[in-house]
């Protein structure tokens, strides 16, 4: 006996079913759908878009499948309504059919962000052939806006770009595709789209759609940004279909409710595809769309079948880009990472793992192992055997586990070495034995390592394995355990690659940890920062509490409050306001500290934004006693009181305080201007010190009074008091531009030597950069962190996330 | 289990926390990577430190008063230094942060 089975949606997991319930028989099927057309691969929308495929190549079930299975094809008609007492679907014709059994296989629709003006005429979603023409419509030098940085959005972005439309897409997150990919590989992928041309701005929220006469004009930013365009798209997520269901009282939670066997909540009605949540779970891509599939064919042919979810694989569809993702990387304990990465090819390679077996693999650049990784996350293998090796892939599998140096003496002699000049092993080996026995004799006869550096490693084991004993690896200390550069090596190649952000370096520079550590991070970047003023920006959690909280931490967890007093001058007003600070924020102790200010010592961090916000109001800032930056500027009391004073050494204080403040530096930097050589500001013991005699200022520079105790040594002599500050500001940026992070200036000075530094301040044209350069960075970095923190929303980060001492006890 | 939502993960800054206050002290919520989330006691076992103020990197946290490294997943001290940390349950679901108020009631009668 043939009955009816109704299929409500004829997308990719519906095509599947139709194919195996027909070649089973029993059923007579009526399908609907509300795109006016069969089952066609949807996900390969987007190589159409690009112009690799036309639709006609993407169609999977044509006209003629239909016909010859004896489906009843209802499309471009919308199921209104189902009535599971009287067994029927009612169709947007007004057609009332009978049901034996029903598949609901709506699949999901996009999500439409509600921004203002998101209903204007070009604003579009990317789901649907109908979404993919509206792209192709567009002309060569067209605009375009993508809003939505992940698979999708990127797919039409990279569609609409080999179209010759100029497009930006706008990305809420810190990088692309943050769901399947890292920062490493998110950085990768950026890199490679930004290089065809494609404008990426990630971190940027969309604010309003701008119109005219109905028709999208162009997007605003929340900072402002205007992005006009023909034409946008939205591509922020989807949601299952489920109005229908739960219309028809099924249960609902984000998708319709299904058991193993794809029933739903009525045994008479069954749900397959994105529309569905199966423990828990709802779907995004199409191998377990099939599966289901496959289970509701058995069910509904009379065998026996359980859907169970299994492991789904990530690969973008842009042709050029190499990237694989799969598996989990969110929850569980004990996890591993390792870490691949060859920069000179731009590879990516990072897998975890958990209970010696592989939950997790992200791959950029070379994703030929990613089938196999695959299988070894869903066969939960386990790898403890080849763990050392896991990471080269099958083909390293099978021998014994390779140690580094036998990896490198088994390289055969045309492998590459240094990717920067292409020289490979065999041109190295040889220039060895011909009498090359240092790194630097090697760099000098092939080249190899003279650029980027990062084969440093190599050559340093090729000289070990050729020349046996001879050869001591060298021990330059490297910053910390995620790579072997120093900090120098690291300062020379973020200038030099460029490298501008911190993914960039963990990448270029081979980092062996997925993000660094609390070593590695506040030196990078306090780096990217000092290079890159403008193109990098600050990144909190990479600083030490003090300088995130901007308030040096007690042992106690509380917090100390130090406000600026410009050259250690302060009046009544100030005064007061400190003193009600104390009274009303009941501040334990208050000191004046040995760098002419109060401390108010014991703040309680929540506390820390009402504070600051009420000092800013009697107009004082931070006084940074907590930074690598600039903290104090020492004066004494100057010609304007002091019998022997020769110039007005308060007033020269105060104007370096007020050019310097707010600075980031490698260290912190500690100033004092003196009167006169009587020297009562203690000049001769800071990073820099003026003494004022009667012909001028001698500025000496290098001292040092903490752990070390050292007298300064002179910069030079200059005849006024704006060369005076000018010196200092190039003396500065030099050491901003140069040093070792963590290292106070003396003992920067004693690496690069006085006469060199002298030299380039003393140098008119240097000191005119240095001075610009320093400009330029104030320009960004001299703001009052403290107003910037007490505003409300970035108060809320000080104030506890949820509070539950109220909570009920259980 | 009795899930307490806690609010959203995107309150808490990318590789930074926030802390709960609870009756018998501080939890600090770190999240070390974009949906990535964890539960530890917002007390260094060393001297007391407050976790939620360290350096977060890879699925760990220094300390921020000496630099003892943490383990977000177990708790225990990495490295040369011997400490647990307690650890407790929480889960990103439908966007939103919860917490197991169960595990922190346990902890008021240990
Ligand atoms: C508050 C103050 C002591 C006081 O009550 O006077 C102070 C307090 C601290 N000093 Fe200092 N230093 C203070 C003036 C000094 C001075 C004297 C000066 O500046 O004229 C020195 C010697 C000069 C020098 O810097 O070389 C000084 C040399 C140090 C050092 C050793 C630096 C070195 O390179 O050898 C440290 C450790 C460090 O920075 O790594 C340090 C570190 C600290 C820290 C930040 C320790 C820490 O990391 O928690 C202390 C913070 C206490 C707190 O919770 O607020 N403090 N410290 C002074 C603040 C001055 C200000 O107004 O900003
Ligand atoms: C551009 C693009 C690229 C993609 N790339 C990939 C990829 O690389 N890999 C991957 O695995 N996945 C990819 N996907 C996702 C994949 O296409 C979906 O997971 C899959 O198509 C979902 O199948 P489905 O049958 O559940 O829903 P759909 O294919 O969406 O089909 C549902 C159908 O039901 C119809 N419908 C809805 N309501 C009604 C109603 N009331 N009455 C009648 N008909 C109705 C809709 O019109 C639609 O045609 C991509 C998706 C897109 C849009
Ligand atoms: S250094 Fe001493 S003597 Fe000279 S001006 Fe200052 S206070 Fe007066
Ligand atoms: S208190 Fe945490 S390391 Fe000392």
């Amino acid at each position: 006996m043939t009955r009816n089975l109704i299929i409500i949606g004829a997308g990719m997991a519906a095509g599947r079913l139709v194919e195996l319930v027909t070649e089973a028989g029993g059923w007579h099927i009526t399908l609907f759908n509300a795109e006016p057309r069969g089952t066609y691969n949807r996900i390969m929308l987007s190589p159409v878009l690009s112009g690799e495929k036309t639709y006609s190549e993407i169609v999977t079930h044509d006209d003629g499948f239909y016909a010859e299975r004896g489906v009843a094809c209802r499309f471009g008609e919308r199921v209104t309504r189902i009535d599971r007492e009287a067994r029927t679907v009612t169709g947007a014709s007004g057609d009332v059919l009978p049901y034996d059994k029903l598949v609901i296989a709506t699949g999901s629709e996009p999500f439409i962000i509600p921004l203002p003006g998101h209903d204007l005429d070009g604003v579009i979603a990317y789901r649907d052939l109908e979404d993919t023409e509206r792209m192709m419509g567009l002309a060569a030098g067209q605009r375009a806006v993508v809003i939505g940085g992940g698979l999708l959005g990127l797919e039409a972005a990279a569609g609409l770009h080999a179209r010759g439309v100029s497009v930006t897409v706008v990305h809420l997150m810190g990088h692309l595709m943050e769901r399947q990919l890292d920062e490493a590989a998110g950085y990768l992928l950026r890199r490679e789209l930004v290089g065809r041309g494609i404008d990426i701005r990630c971190s940027a929220n969309s604010k309003e759609i701008k119109g005219k006469d109905g028709k999208v004009q162009a997007l605003i930013l929340e900072d402002g940004t205007e992005l006009p365009c023909d034409l946008l798209v939205m591509a922020v997520g989807i949601r299952p279909s489920t109005g229908l269901a739960k219309a028809a009282g099924l249960a609902v939670g984000r998708g319709v409710h299904v058991d193993d066997q794809m029933l739903t909540s009525d045994a008479d009605v069954l749900a397959i595809g994105e529309c569905v949540e199966h423990g828990g779970q709802v779907f995004g891509l199409v191998a377990p769309l099939y599966d289901q599939a496959k289970v509701a064919a058995a069910v509904l042919t009379g065998a026996e079948a359980a859907f169970v979810n299994r492991e789904t694989a990530t690969k973008l569809k842009v042709t050029g880009c190499d990237l694989f993702s799969a598996g989990d990387f969110a929850e569980g304990e004990d996890r591993e990472d390792i870490v691949f990465r060859d920069p000179g090819r731009g590879i990516y390679k990072r897998l975890v793992l958990r209970d010696n077996r592989l939950i997790g693999a992200v791959m950029y650049g070379d994703t030929g192992d990613g089938g196999w990784f695959h299988g070894l996350i869903k066969d939960a293998t386990d790898v403890s055997e080849m763990r050392d090796t896991l990471i080269f892939g099958p083909s390293f599998q099978g021998g014994a586990a390779l140690d580094p140096m036998a990896a490198v003496a088994a390289l055969p002699a045309d492998a590459e070495i240094c990717g920067c000049n292409g020289v490979c092993k065999g041109q190295i080996t040889t220039a060895i034995e011909g009498g090359a026995g240092t790194l630097d004799a090697v760099r000098a006869t092939t080249k190899a390592s003279a650029s980027c550096g990062t084969c440093t490693g190599l050559v340093e084991q090729l000289l070990a394995v050729t020349l046996g004993e001879a050869f001591v690896l060298p021990t330059a200390k490297p910053i910390c355990g995620c790579t072997d550069l120093t900090h120098e090596d690291v300062r020379r190649l973020i200038k030099s690659k460029p490298l501008k952000s911190q993914p960039a370096v963990w990448q270029e520079l081979g980092w062996s940890t997925p993000n660094g550590c609390h070593v590695c991070r506040p030196a990078i970047n306090f780096y990217l920062l000092a290079d890159w003023p403008l193109e990098y920006r600050d990144d909190p959690q990479s600083r030490f509490v003090n300088e995130r909280r901007h308030a040096n931490i007690q042992k106690d967890g509380t917090f100390s409050v130090v406000p600026r007093m410009w050259g250690g001058i302060t009046t009544p007003d100030e005064l007061r306001a400190i003193a009600d600070a104390a009274d009303k924020y009941k501040v334990p102790t208050v000191k004046v500290t040995g760098g002419q200010r109060i401390d108010l010592l014991g703040v309680r961090g929540v506390d820390l934004p009402a504070i600051w916000a009420d000092l800013n109001r009697a107009g004082m800032v931070s006084g940074h006693a907590y930074s690598k930056g600039l903290r104090t500027v020492k004066t004494c009391v100057g010609t304007d009181h002091c019998r022997f004073g020769t110039q007005d050494s308060t007033g020269l204080g105060i104007k370096l305080e007020k050019a310097l403040w707010g600075s980031w530096t490698p260290h912190k930097v500690k100033l004092a201007v003196s009167g006169c050589p009587r020297n009562c500001a203690e000049a001769t013991c800071k990073d820099l010190g003026i003494v004022c005699v009667d012909s001028g200022f001698e500025i000496s520079v290098g001292g040092a009074a903490g752990m070390d105790v050292k007298e300064t040594e002179p910069l030079g002599k200059v005849a006024t008091e704006a060369e005076a500050v000018e010196w200092t500001i190039a003396f500065v940026q030099l050491y901003r531009e140069n040093a070792k992070y963590l290292d106070r200036p003396y003992k920067w000075i004693a690496k690069v030597g006085l006469d060199w530094v002298q030299a380039r301040v003393g140098d008119a044209e240097e000191r005119a950069r240095l001075v610009a350069a320093f400009a330029l960075s104030q320009s960004i970095y001299q703001r009052d962190p403290w107003a910037d923190l007490a505003a409300p929303e970035a108060a809320r980060g000080f104030a506890p996330l949820a509070d539950l001492t109220l909570e009920a006890a259980e | 289990m009795n899930w307490i939502d806690i609010g959203t993960p995107e309150d808490i800054p990318l590789r930074g926390a926030r802390v709960v206050k609870t009756r018998l002290g501080c939890v600090a919520v770190f999240r070390p990577a974009a949906d990535e989330v964890y539960a530890l006691a917002d007390r260094c076992p060393h001297k007391g430190g407050p976790l939620s103020e360290g350096i977060v990197h890879g699925r760990a946290v220094t300390c921020p008063l000496h630099n003892w490294v943490f383990s977000l997943e177990t708790g225990a001290a990495q490295g040369a230094d011997a400490g647990q940390v307690e650890t407790y349950p929480l889960r990103i679901e439908g966007g939103r942060l919860l917490l197991d108020g169960a595990k922190l009631a346990l902890r008021g009668a240990a």
